[in-house]
């Protein structure tokens, strides 16, 4: 919401404090300020100018040549190329040696031959909004020379404030200034109108009340519309605004239109009411109805849109057919311009939620629709109506000749009990009941403090507060926060147990850290059906899709480092996999994925760092298989996978050619993703074994093994035949080619026996390899080298 | 230093009273210890090992300057010749150690001039570690595990029910456009925070609660210097009877104490979230410029760090605690944000771009 701060002090004449000021204490009542401008930046040197003569420049189309009166004695030449300056008119000027807010310096300048000097302004060129269709004509008495800002009311602040969805009644400066004035309400007034006419006319409440106006209004749809008032004003000159009106409106980032709306804007932002003003001469049939729209009926909007409307919108309609999109949109139709000589003024409550919906439906989002669905104050439509009519009257004339009031739902204010036990429950503090009616009265409530709880009024405009939490806090919020105590309280433990998966992922996370891997965080998306699960409401066709797996997004980040010419890369990522079906907690699942490439150790003087290699990975996968119960690490289908028990957790490989797109000098990739374990393995069923005290024999078999018979595969029958002698074995060498057999390489075993009791002799030992060799023999047909 | 000629040495008369012989002791161990720094000056001065060797001769030698010294030992009495001896030995051995020592120091540096040259870099491992966010939410985490929360996790697929409907969003309200949604479907969806957890905590266990929950959060916001699609948040609940306003902010506090450092200001101002009330937004006092106000700050002095409040009835009446018994406060907060405020991060995209050139940054 943008307040201006000048508007805001005029509300609310007790106001104190600068606009840093104003700011902090907003801030300190929740509704903190972005953004403070003062908008009288840079134009001090700027003054009134009257153009007096306009002729045409003599070398150039486009560029004419003004005779300006700037206030001093002498008339200036200026070289002009707005389209509608015109002679007679006021325009800002900035002379020369002036400053303008973007840093423009003006000085004394040829144009094609003639001499300028000095600038007329467009109101962009001077900061104020988006304008710049031609220069900012002045409208009004302004003495040439007389200095602009202060002539305009710029010496102003722009007050961007953050308003809480809660918070309806702060869109509007006296929902503002009612929170900040010292004497809350009771400082709040709204100013007299320059040249205020006023505004004496009759109201009818109820239906058809109308029909002395010729205009016949109705609600049809009385739960889309619970009040709806019109009045009618006649013999209006449409044209632009007084510049006080059309100031006020510029110093919130509004862009003045013509007289009749920007009266309707002005107390939208005064009072937080949408208005809306019909040409009355363009409404057909004399009738008004407040109706749903039908299925599929057609609305062109003011902005030009043509627009088909739902059945659930509330529509404003005249004898054929709807003229306006309710609390959101006018139509373009019965729009107020140039022409227009008499008005429909409409000051109505619309239900938020419709509105909402229809704003939604319509991808539209308007100064009313925004107020609408925040809550519009229930009790404020007579005087908005009162408000809006005497400014139109003020400031483009006319005659109110008397309005309708219909109100099928009268809004009645909500009475909330309150408990000073449940105040001292929520807040730690006693709360005594003067101190609650010190603090909510001025804000609009009404305090009953004598019977026991407390009996609440709620004011209309307070739309969030329905029950006695909302009361407490605000209590909290007027007294401010700060002058609450801190105390910190003993507590009783928790009864929710730490979940098992911080501690995995903790180990998991030293694991990786442990061989040099450098944990990732990528946003979970994947491309077009890269997944099972679909994003309906996706930014992109490359983020559609939730993954499957982590291992591509990981891959692409690996990339990423290539292009930056990094060439080795360890990445791990812990997070969540997506699968079908989802909801009910099923569909995503936890699980660590690696990616690596480039050399295993950093480069060192003394030799190339061996790059990455297969063994690596099967190491790093063999290191993550002690992480889960009974894990273990197999070849299935020539991939390593990653098994606890019977059940398969994960896989491990080098990346395939295409995978991944790498310049010539990068490395092969490895891969690895695995489920997370769902706790941390058990390590409390550790036994400690004594440790050997007798000698163990070593002896080592150099086998020749069959191409196809796998190495994994001799071990087992090494440690099943060698008997409970052996203590260990393992492969130590391979080897292939000259000397070895075709079809065969040699694997190395080297074993290791011992006893607990006693030192072996060799004859003992020599049996155990007998036995050995006597089973690879007929189990393998594998002999020694 | 030189040692005054005839000079009494303190504490040492002669047992027998004999002054001139007195005079000599003083005098011998004056004189060794001029020798023992004239030597160490020497031996300091030496620019090889020949000269070192040399030096060992002058001073040690069987005719050098300390045999020299000793050879008046002959004039002193039975008693006071093991005094002087004493000193000599000590002196001979300090000098011994010095000359061995700076031998040692050349011998080193002709090895390495033959081979081994220390200068160069050791072979070392590649250095992991963690991400940024990954730190800031194991130090939050610690804190209040400090103050008696523990930390459990929960589904990033969530439901209407549990990311809104539960947390007493009204349906279709303004207070759901803070929250830019990705569904799945009609009724699934990514949850745009951690807070469905309050819920699902409190559904399945009896008060007291006290927990923190970090979790991947989702909102439809694209990739831009201040926003991403997806991003961390850390959520803390306590339940329980008797706690108050006055203890969420002590708890809060304290959190920030700890993790900001003991001069960090904490400010509370009212806010609006509806899943709690009173709502709070917690501020910290300016990491950067201490409170006088920065360009980080907006020149407030003040950095939001988090979202907070007490615990709305509707949302203990949605998960079956009684309202009017338990009181409590939960908050979220950020810490991709608060990452990037402790170490000046400027993009939140580097956090999720994983070039290993940032991460390196935080091993």
């Amino acid at each position: 919401m943008n307040i201006s701060y000048r508007w805001l002090r005029s509300i609310a004449p007790g106001l104190q404090g600068t606009p840093q000021e104003v700011a902090e204490r907003l801030a300190m009542l929740g509704a903190p300020v972005d953004e403070i401008t003062y908008l009288g930046a840079g134009i001090g040197d700027v003054v009134i100018a009257r153009v007096e003569e306009v002729r045409q420049h003599p070398n150039a189309d486009r560029l004419r040549l003004c005779t300006v009166n700037a206030g001093g004695a002498e008339r200036l030449q200026v070289v002009c190329g707005a389209p509608n300056v015109e002679a007679g008119g006021l325009y800002p000027f900035a002379p020369i040696g002036a400053t303008l807010p973007g840093g423009l310096q003006i000085k004394k300048a040829k144009l094609r031959g003639e001499a300028s000097e000095g600038m007329l302004c467009s109101a962009r060129e001077l900061g104020l909004g988006r304008d710049h269709a031609g220069l900012m004509t002045l409208h009004g008495e302004f003495a040439p020379g007389t200095g602009f800002r202060d002539a305009l009311g710029l010496d102003d602040h722009l007050l961007a404030v953050d308003v809480t969805p809660n918070r309806g009644e702060l869109l509007s400066h006296l929902g503002v200034a009612r929170e900040l004035a010292p004497a809350g309400e009771d400082g709040v007034e709204l100013p007299a109108f320059p040249g205020r006419q006023g505004s004496s006319f009759p109201v009818h409440p109820g239906r058809r009340a109308c029909d002395d106006l010729g205009m016949d209004v109705a609600i049809e749809d009385d739960e889309g519309c619970t009040r709806y008032m019109g009045a009618i004003v006649r013999g209006v000159r449409v044209g632009p605004s007084p510049e006080w009106l059309a100031t006020r409106l510029r110093a919130i980032g509004q862009r003045p239109i013509n007289n009749v709306v920007d009266a309707t804007n002005y107390v939208l932002h005064e009072l937080g009411q949408p208005v809306h003003a019909f040409d009355l001469n363009l409404l057909r049939g004399g009738r008004v109805a407040v109706r749903h729209a039908r299925a599929g009926e057609a609305l062109t909007t003011l902005d030009g849109v043509e627009r088909t409307l739902d059945a659930q919108d509330v529509v404003i309609a005249d004898g054929e057919g709807a003229v306006a999109l309710a609390g959101v949109m006018g139509g373009r139709d019965s729009e107020v311009g140039e022409g227009t000589t008499d008005l429909f003024i409409e000051v109505a409550l619309f239900d938020p939620q419709r509105v909402r919906r229809a704003a939604r439906r319509q991808g539209l989002s308007t100064d009313a629709s925004y107020r609408f669905e925040r809550g519009v104050d229930p009790e404020g439509q007579p005087a908005a109506l009162r408000r809006v009519v005497e400014l139109v009257l003020t400031v483009a004339g006319g005659e109110a000749v008397g309005a309708v009031d219909l109100v099928p739902h009268r809004y009645e204010r909500r009475a909330i009990g309150l408990r000073e036990e449940r105040v001292r429950q929520v807040l730690g503090v006693e709360v005594a009941p003067d101190e609650v009616r010190d603090l909510l009265e001025p804000i609009g409530f009404e305090v009953n403090v004598r019977p026991r709880p407390m009996r609440v009024l709620v004011p209309g405009f307070r739309p969030d507060v329905v029950e006695e939490i909302d009361l407490i806090e605000e209590l909290a919020r007027r007294r401010g926060y700060g002058t609450f105590p801190e105390e910190i309280a003993p507590h009783r433990p928790s009864t929710v147990p730490e979940d098992p998966s911080v501690a995995v992922e903790a180990r998991i996370r030293s694991l990786f850290v442990r061989w040099g891997f450098m944990e990732a965080r990528t946003v979970p998306f994947a491309p077009e059906f890269a997944g099972a699960v679909a994003v309906l409401n996706s930014l992109s066709a490359e983020e559609s899709f939730l993954r499957a797996a982590l291992v591509p997004g990981l891959l692409r980040r690996v990339e990423h480092n290539l292009a930056h010419g990094v060439r080795d890369v360890r990445l791990f990522e812990i997070g969540a996999a997506f699968h079908a079906p989802i909801g009910g907690g099923a569909g995503e699942e936890r699980r660590v994925a690696a990616a690596f490439t480039g050399a295993s150790r950093p480069p060192h003087w003394s030799g190339a760092a061996p790059e990455w290699d297969l063994w690596d990975l099967k190491g790093l996968l063999e290191e993550l298989a002690g992480e889960y119960p009974d894990g273990r690490v197999d070849a299935v289908e020539g991939r390593l996978t990653l098994f606890a028990g019977a059940d398969e957790i994960g896989t491990a490989r080098q990346a395939e050619e295409g995978e991944v797109d790498a310049p010539a000098w990068a490395g092969p990739t490895f891969v690895l993703e695995v489920r997370l374990p769902s706790a941390p393995v058990e390590r409390r069923s550790i036994q400690y074994r004594p440790l050997p005290v007798h000698p163990g024999s070593e002896r080592d078999l150099a086998l020749l093994v069959p191409t196809a018979l796998a190495a994994g595969d001799v071990g087992g029958t090494i440690r099943e035949s060698a008997g409970e002698l052996l203590e260990n074995v393992f492969p130590f060498d391979l080897y292939e080619g000259k000397g070895i057999p075709e079809g065969t390489r040699s694997v190395a075993f080297r074993l290791r026996f011992r006893a607990a009791d006693r030192t072996l002799t060799d004859a003992e030992v020599d049996s155990a390899v007998s036995r050995v060799l006597a089973a690879l023999e007929e189990r393998h047909g594998v002999h020694r080298r | 230093m030189r040692a005054t000629r005839g000079r009494r040495a303190r504490g040492h008369t002669g047992v027998d009273g004999d002054m001139p012989t007195t005079t000599v002791t003083d005098e011998l161990i004056a004189q060794l210890r001029a020798l023992e720094a004239q030597g160490a000056e020497a031996v300091g001065a030496a620019g090889g090992a020949e000269p070192l060797e040399a030096l060992r001769t002058e001073y040690l030698g069987r005719k050098g300057r300390l045999t020299g010294i000793l050879r008046r030992l002959g004039e002193l009495s039975a008693e006071e010749r093991p005094v002087v001896g004493a000193e000599a030995n000590r002196v001979k051995e300090a000098l011994s150690a010095l000359l061995d020592e700076r031998a040692a120091s050349f011998a080193a540096a002709a090895d390495a001039g033959s081979g081994i040259d220390l200068s160069l870099p050791g072979r070392a491992r590649w250095k992991g570690g963690v991400h940024p966010v990954t730190l800031v939410i194991d130090e939050i985490c610690e804190i209040f595990r400090d103050l008696g929360f523990n930390r459990i996790a929960g589904p990033e697929l969530e439901t209407q029910e549990y990311n809104f409907t539960k947390l007493n969003f009204p349906p279709n309200h303004p207070a759901t456009d803070m929250h830019d949604t990705f569904y799945l479907t009609d009724e699934v969806l990514l949850r745009t925070h951690t807070s469905p957890m309050q819920a699902r905590v409190m559904e399945q266990f009896a008060p007291p609660v006290r927990v923190v929950v970090p979790g991947t959060v989702y909102r439809r916001d694209p990739f831009d210097a201040s926003h991403a699609p997806a991003f961390e948040q850390i959520e803390g609940l306590a339940v329980d009877e008797g706690i108050t306003f006055a203890d969420f902010k002590a708890t809060i506090s304290t959190f920030v104490r700890r993790f900001f450092g003991a001069d960090a200001k904490t400010r509370f101002r009212p806010s609006f979230f509806p899943f709690t009330e009173p709502s709070a937004e917690v501020d910290v006092s300016c990491q950067l410029c201490g409170g006088s106000g920065c360009s980080a700050c907006k020149g407030t002095g003040w950095m939001e760090i988090m979202g907070a409040g007490m615990v709305h009835p509707n949302v203990f009446a949605a998960a079956g605690y009684d309202p009017e018994r338990y009181t409590g406060y939960a908050f979220g907060m950020g810490p991709g944000r608060i990452a990037m405020q402790r170490y000046g991060v400027p993009d939140i995209r580097l956090l999720y771009e994983s070039d290993v050139r940032f991460l390196g940054q935080f091993t």
